[in-house]
Order: C-alpha cells, then sequence, then structure tokens
C-alpha cells in the first residue's frame, strides 16, 4: 500500500459509518481476528464519475462486497465448526459457499484498488516492466484494451476479466473467470474488470460495451505494477 | 420490463440468428472445428431465447385471474402431494432460487421418471434452457440481475418475494397437463 493510497483515509472514514481496520492485510484484504472485513475505498463514490457512477459504486461496495464478506465469515466459522467435528461430507458441502464469497471478498477488493479517480491517476498507462510485458503480449496498450473488451463482452453470465501473469513463464495474458471464480495457482491477478450486471446496470443498462469503454478511464496502472513481478 | 424484452431478449434472438447461419455454413463447407467451436454461442443465445419466450408467458398481471394459483388446480394437487402444502413449494423455490450463484435461471420442471411424473425444482446456469428427456419446464424465474436490479438493487430477496404475486398459473397449468412440445410450441412458432 502506497502513501498515495493511504493519504485520504481519514477522509474516507468520514464518509461511511465503519468498523474497518486501519491495517492492509494480504492483498489489501483486512482482517480482525482471523474474519475478513470490508476494506475502506481510498476515493470518494463519487470520484470515478462519469465512467462509473457514485449510486453504482455505493451500492457495489456497502452492499454487495459487503454481503460477500459477511458470507464468507458466517460460511468460514460453518466450516470451522464441520472440521472441528470431523465431518466431511458438510465441509465439502459447504467448499462451493468459501469459494463465491471468499471469491466475491478478494475480486472485489483488487478491483478497488485497481480503479482510482482520473485526479488520482486513474487512466495513467502503465510504466516499467508490465508496461513492456504487454508490449511485447499484445503490441501496445491499446491492442490490449481491445483483446481485453472483446474478452469482457464475451462473458456469458456473471463473471470476471482478468490481466493475469502466468506465474511459469512471467507473461501477461487475459483470462475470463465466471462467477465470483478468483485467480488463483498457477496466475496471478495484476488488474480485474467486474462484468456482472450489479458493476454497470444502473448506468449502463444494457450497453455494456459503453462501461468497458469507459472504465478504462478509471483504471489505476499503479497499482497493476505493484502486482506484476 | 421493457429494456429485459426488448433489448436482453432482442440480443439474444439477433446473436441466436446470427449462430444458426455460421453453423449452417460450417456444416455446408464440412468445417467440423468450426461447427464445434460454435456450439457454445448456439447453446447460450439459444438458451437464452429459449428461457426469456418461457419467462414471459409464464407471468401475468397481479390483478388478473390467472396470477391465482387457482388458476392451476392440477398441478397444486401435484404441488401438494410433492411438497406437502403450497407454502412449503414457494418457501423451497425461493431458497433454489436466492442460492443461485451468479446468473441463471430457477425452474419448476416436470420429469418423467419411468411410467411416473414428477416434479422438481432446478436451477440452470447463465442461459442453459431445460431441454432434458422427459424434462417439461411448467414456470422459470429469471435471476440474471437485469431481471431485478432497476427496481430491486442488490435486494434480490423482494424480487424472488415478490414474483409470486404475477406468475400465470393457468399457463403452468397448461404446460403441467401437456408434453415437452407443447411448451415449446410458441417459440416455433416465433422464429
Ligand atoms: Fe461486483
Ligand atoms: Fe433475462
Amino acid at each position: 500500500m502506497s502513501s498515495t493510497l493511504l493519504r485520504t483515509s481519514g477522509f474516507r472514514s468520514a464518509l461511511r459509518a465503519s468498523t474497518a481496520p486501519k491495517r492492509a492485510g494480504i492483498a489489501g484484504a483486512t482482517f480482525i481476528r482471523g474474519k475478513a472485513t470490508l476494506p475502506d475505498l481510498t476515493y470518494d463514490y463519487g470520484a470515478l464519475e462519469p465512467a462509473i457512477s457514485g449510486k453504482i459504486m455505493e451500492l457495489h461496495h456497502k452492499n454487495h462486497h459487503q454481503t460477500y464478506v459477511t458470507s464468507f465469515n458466517n460460511f468460514s466459522e460453518q466450516i470451522a465448526e464441520a472440521k472441528a467435528k470431523e465431518d466431511i461430507a458438510a465441509q465439502i458441502a459447504l467448499q462451493p459457499l468459501i469459494n463465491f464469497h471468499g471469491g466475491g471478498h478478494i475480486n472485489h477488493t483488487l478491483f478497488w484498488e485497481n480503479l482510482a479517480p482520473t485526479s488520482q491517476g486513474g487512466g495513467q498507462p502503465p510504466a516499467g516492466g508490465l508496461a513492456k510485458a504487454i508490449n511485447e503480449s499484445y503490441g501496445s496498450l491499446d491492442a490490449l484494451k481491445e483483446k481485453f473488451n472483446a474478452a469482457l463482452a464475451g462473458i456469458q453470465g456473471s463473471g470476471w476479466a482478468w490481466l493475469v501473469q502466468d506465474t511459469q513463464t512471467g507473461a501477461v495474458g487475459i483470462k475470463t473467470y465466471a462467477n465470483q471464480d478468483a485467480v488463483v495457482g498457477q496466475f496471478r491477478p495484476i488488474l480485474g474488470i467486474d462484468a456482472w450486471e450489479h458493476a454497470y446496470y444502473l448506468q449502463y443498462q444494457n450497453r455494456k460495451a459503453e462501461y468497458f469503454k469507459n472504465i478504462w478511464d478509471v483504471v489505476n496502472w499503479k497499482a497493476a505494477e505493484k502486482r506484476f513481478q | 420490463m421493457e429494456l429485459h424484452h426488448s433489448k436482453h431478449h432482442q440480443t439474444y434472438v439477433t446473436n441466436l440468428n446470427a449462430a444458426v447461419k455460421s453453423q449452417q455454413e460450417a456444416i455446408q463447407s464440412s468445417d467440423i472445428p468450426a461447427q464445434v467451436s460454435q456450439q457454445q454461442a448456439f447453446r447460450f443465445n439459444a438458451g437464452g431465447h429459449i428461457n426469456h419466450s418461457l419467462f414471459w408467458q409464464n407471468l401475468a398481471p397481479a390483478s388478473s385471474a390467472e396470477a391465482k394459483s387457482s388458476a392451476a388446480p392440477k398441478l397444486l394437487v401435484k404441488i401438494k402431494q410433492t411438497w406437502g402444502d403450497e407454502k412449503a413449494f414457494l418457501d423451497a423455490f425461493k431458497t433454489t432460487l436466492l442460492g443461485i450463484q451468479g446468473s441463471g435461471w430457477g425452474w419448476l420442471v416436470k420429469v418423467q421418471v419411468g411410467q411416473e411424473e414428477r416434479l422438481t425444482i432446478v436451477t440452470t446456469k447463465d442461459q442453459d434452457p431445460v431441454v432434458g428427456k422427459g424434462e417439461v419446464p411448467i414456470l422459470g424465474v429469471d435471476m440474471w440481475e437485469h431481471a431485478y436490479y432497476l427496481q430491486y438493487l442488490n435486494g434480490k430477496a423482494a424480487y424472488v418475494e415478490n414474483i409470486w404475486n404475477v406468475i400465470n398459473w393457468k399457463t403452468a397449468e397448461e404446460r403441467y397437463l401437456g408434453k415437452q412440445a407443447d411448451a415449446f410450441k410458441a417459440l416455433k412458432a416465433g422464429l
């Protein structure tokens, strides 16, 4: 977490009645005594307008993301109980719920970080190693955006598109994930775009291509650079 | 409803027609890899068309006689036989709908099991349709966010509650008493 990202935390806390902790954990996800908590945003809900409306940001963060956090904690407790009782069937039954809600928490946490208002660097192109890797794989940033938007448009149902880094080869690529499946294992998440309808519907309705086009104005490539290794 | 019908459903129809066209071309040129690679686009858009067609028909204005479960007397007997009473059925259906992860549909389905006909509640993901052998979709509920977001936002439990005021039980009864082909009849007429 850079000082830039933390700078406005006092201001942010004033925006919401929140008990979010001050400490940032792995990938920005925050924990209190083993419990997942909703992370603060480093910008105001309305700060990504006109690309994403303040109303969408507020609902998306305060309601959708919060539900994933609450549900993840709830099912984590249940799976811990099932483990304590050595109830394997219950553990297996709970696993998809852990994946879904845990994935929802991780994905949104990464998403908020990889967005920024234009006044805080949103839309500024990447530099350094990430820029080089993008050029190697796609030729140019514009070519990447074009392919990324095609991948987003091709998602059938709810899901995400990610710029990922292959931990085996170091190369970057675009991958789509269904529902709240998280980028784990062989691939490292660099930049994610939420393609669930709740991410854009109030503002763009069925015109999702416009959302995919406009969101690049508020992509925080600095955050993406920090994830790239 | 307007966006859902004139934009979303229309997009499925448009893309389905495009998928059918390119499939026909691939069949004509005996391009098997192309035929295989196009199957998912066909399935998704055809499913979107089928599901929404069934959905519009199984809705009715809340004030209409069709929106009362008494419009489906034989189906109700079977529902009570299966779930105990109508409320238990509704509770089971609502719970199933709220358990869907991501986009999808919840369906009441009549299934032929040997000599016997059974009712069951199933979910299908994204636009997968209920078209299996011996399966008749009786009523479907769209659980994509576009189906409720403008009105209910993230409060999908309220949508799942209120949709029961506008279910067309008359259509459900007809589908219950009919065969699979009967449920899809309007689909053929619409092509
Ligand atoms: Fe989301
Ligand atoms: Fe729909």
